[in-house]
């Protein structure tokens, strides 16, 4: 264990081991995957939802209503939840693929570096897709009828009118969660603390959970903080933009935006 | 000149708006049934699993309903005594509320001062604070886990509920702050103007004007705030080890860490873990999702 006073001064040691270490490199790699793919189906799922809750349909009150509980659910139950479905000997997954017949034998999912990154993907979805739909929909029920009137008197179709109408006009609600939920993403911990503890194989060792592992492991105090450093650094970065985007778009520019496509629509 | 337009067309014009075809509505039927079931089988799942027993849940083929449900878990963990699993589970319980409440008071009074400050009033270098404080809210756990586990090692508050409502009320304030700033930003401050003619300070404007109106915000802060220090698992994971401090989150992990694991009891917890957040949820959604996109920080 390292104790202050007591370890030599090494300047950037710490920084050049981590920088010549592969796992490092591994696990920046496993993180921007993590990310990216959860992202995207983050959004585009959420998105489609808020799509679908700003028409009308018959039971979209019940809808609207159930539709928070993944997100209300703690991520720590999420996680025990899941891994409880996806359990080797017991789950429901396997119970439910063997009975419709899809496989002959249960399978152990999370024992699979790629269908255990799958899997962490899918239930962090789960979780956090709720709530880009329930942000995306108050930005979308902000945007006047008047526009898609207008837009389906001039003909233009439904794809159209989402492409040219609501997205451009929920864009500043979408880049604010959309940085939010990226920092989120690359500080993944919780979740595969409790469904993988980074295996198989490391397959799921992220950032955050390399970071875990050498401090509180293999009690490698300065190697830990100087990874927690550089997430430091790389956050800043997004922080730095999250605050542009939200005084760019905070006032001004939803307004001219606005102005013109009403100018349009006239 | 246009010609005048019939009284009706614009209600005709958004009838049509709203014509699906026929494709369009099974479409959609479709994908909101399919959303509904993704939504709601795992976690209705969890809570068969939780009135099963252990070898009903292990047997093959699993059946999806329990022949004889029963809730003799959730009654133990409410009245069980000693030290076995249900009472060590229910001291987490009252832990997390006692945790809970306190940095949801300490946040939300403190934080709507300093709301009402950045709000209202005009300072140098007031927007470099709200940056400060909105990246202190961003910053990876692990970057100050350690250093604040030697500060409450040094205070002797390792171990404790203390040393939690301290750290989450430090972590979660610049969320309130934030999200209180939202509210306040839309009342009016001529009210507070006509507040100050008649002779009202800058605290009795915030007390007698700016706090009644901003009721639901305040409400919906709480909640937010109530929900994030409940759901918090990694600080509490290093600093709590003892049945008496130990909050849910950290509860819940342990169930996966025993080599025998009563799954019944653990999607039990899983359930009680998650009762109370989503209660809370679907009761107050509509101020809920005010409070989500007023602030500018979304939990």
């Amino acid at each position: 264990m390292t104790i202050p006073g007591e370890t030599p001064f090494i300047f950037l040691d710490n920084y050049k081991t981590i920088f010549s270490d592969p796992y490092f490199w591994g696990s920046i790699k496993r993180t921007l995957l993590f990310m990216v793919i959860s992202l995207f189906f983050e959004f585009s799922v959420g998105i489609a939802v808020a799509q679908l809750l700003n028409s009308k349909f018959f039971g979209k009150g019940f809808l609207t209503t159930i539709i928070i509980i993944p997100w209300a659910i703690p991520i720590t139950v999420n996680a025990i939840m899941w891994k409880w479905i996806f359990n080797p000997s017991y789950g429901a997954w396997n119970a439910l693929l063997t009975q419709i017949g899809l496989i002959s034998s249960y399978q152990s999912w999370l024992s699979t570096p790629v269908s255990a990154m799958v899997i962490l993907i899918g239930c962090y979805v789960w979780k956090v897709f709720p709530l880009v739909a329930i942000l995306t929909l108050a930005a979308m029920q902000t945007v006047p009828d008047s526009l898609y009137e207008a837009a389906y008197v001039d003909g233009a179709s439904k794809w159209y009118q989402f492409w040219h109408i609501t997205l451009p006009l929920i864009m500043p609600a979408l880049m604010v969660t959309l940085i939010l939920k990226t920092v989120d993403a690359f500080k993944v911990f919780d979740i595969i603390y409790i469904m993988t503890s980074g295996g198989p194989m490391d397959s799921t060792k992220t950032i955050a959970f390399f970071s875990y592992l050498e401090t509180f492991k293999y009690m490698d105090f300065g190697k830990g903080a100087a990874i927690a450093i550089i997430m430091t650094m790389v956050i800043s970065v997004f922080a730095v933009f999250y605050y542009i985007t939200l005084n760019r778009y905070g006032t001004r520019s939803t307004s001219r935006r606005r102005r013109k496509l009403f100018n349009h629509a006239k | 000149m246009e010609p005048a337009q019939h009284p009706d067309a614009v209600e005709s014009c958004s009838i049509m708006l709203n014509k699906r075809s026929l494709l369009g509505s099974i479409l959609t039927y479709i994908f909101a049934i399919l959303l509904a079931i993704v939504v709601l089988a795992p976690p209705i799942w969890m809570f068969i699993s939780s009135i099963s027993t252990q070898a009903q849940l292990i047997e093959l083929p699993l059946k999806w309903w329990p022949e004889e449900p029963s809730f003799y878990r959730y009654i133990a963990i409410a009245t069980e005594s000693g030290n076995s699993a249900a009472a060590t589970f229910r001291q987490a319980v009252i832990n997390s509320i006692i945790v809970g409440l306190t940095v949801t008071l300490i946040c939300v009074s403190t934080g709507s001062l300093a709301a009402y400050s950045s709000s209202r009033l005009h300072f140098k270098g007031q927007s470099t604070v709200m940056f400060v404080m909105l990246f202190s809210y961003m910053l990876p756990p692990i970057l100050i886990v350690v250093p604040l586990f030697v500060i409450m090692n040094s205070l002797g508050l390792l171990d404790s509920k203390l040393s939690l409502i301290i750290t989450y009320s430090a972590l979660l304030m610049p969320f309130a702050v934030w999200t209180l700033k939202g509210f306040f930003d839309t009342i009016p401050s001529e009210l507070e103007d006509a507040a100050r003619i008649d002779g009202c300070t800058h605290l009795g404007a915030l007390f007698r004007v700016v706090l009644p109106l901003s009721a639901p915000g305040i409400a919906a802060a709480s909640l937010l705030t109530f929900i994030l220090s409940w759901e918090e698992f990694f600080i509490a994971l290093i600093f709590t080890s003892s049945p008496a401090s130990k909050t849910i989150p950290v509860g819940i992990s342990e169930f996966t860490d025993r080599f025998q694991i009563d799954y019944p009891f653990m999607a039990t917890g899983g359930v009680i873990a998650a009762l109370i957040p989503v209660a809370l949820c679907i009761i107050f959604q509509k101020g809920l999702i005010k409070g989500l996109t007023a602030g500018a920080v979304k939990g």
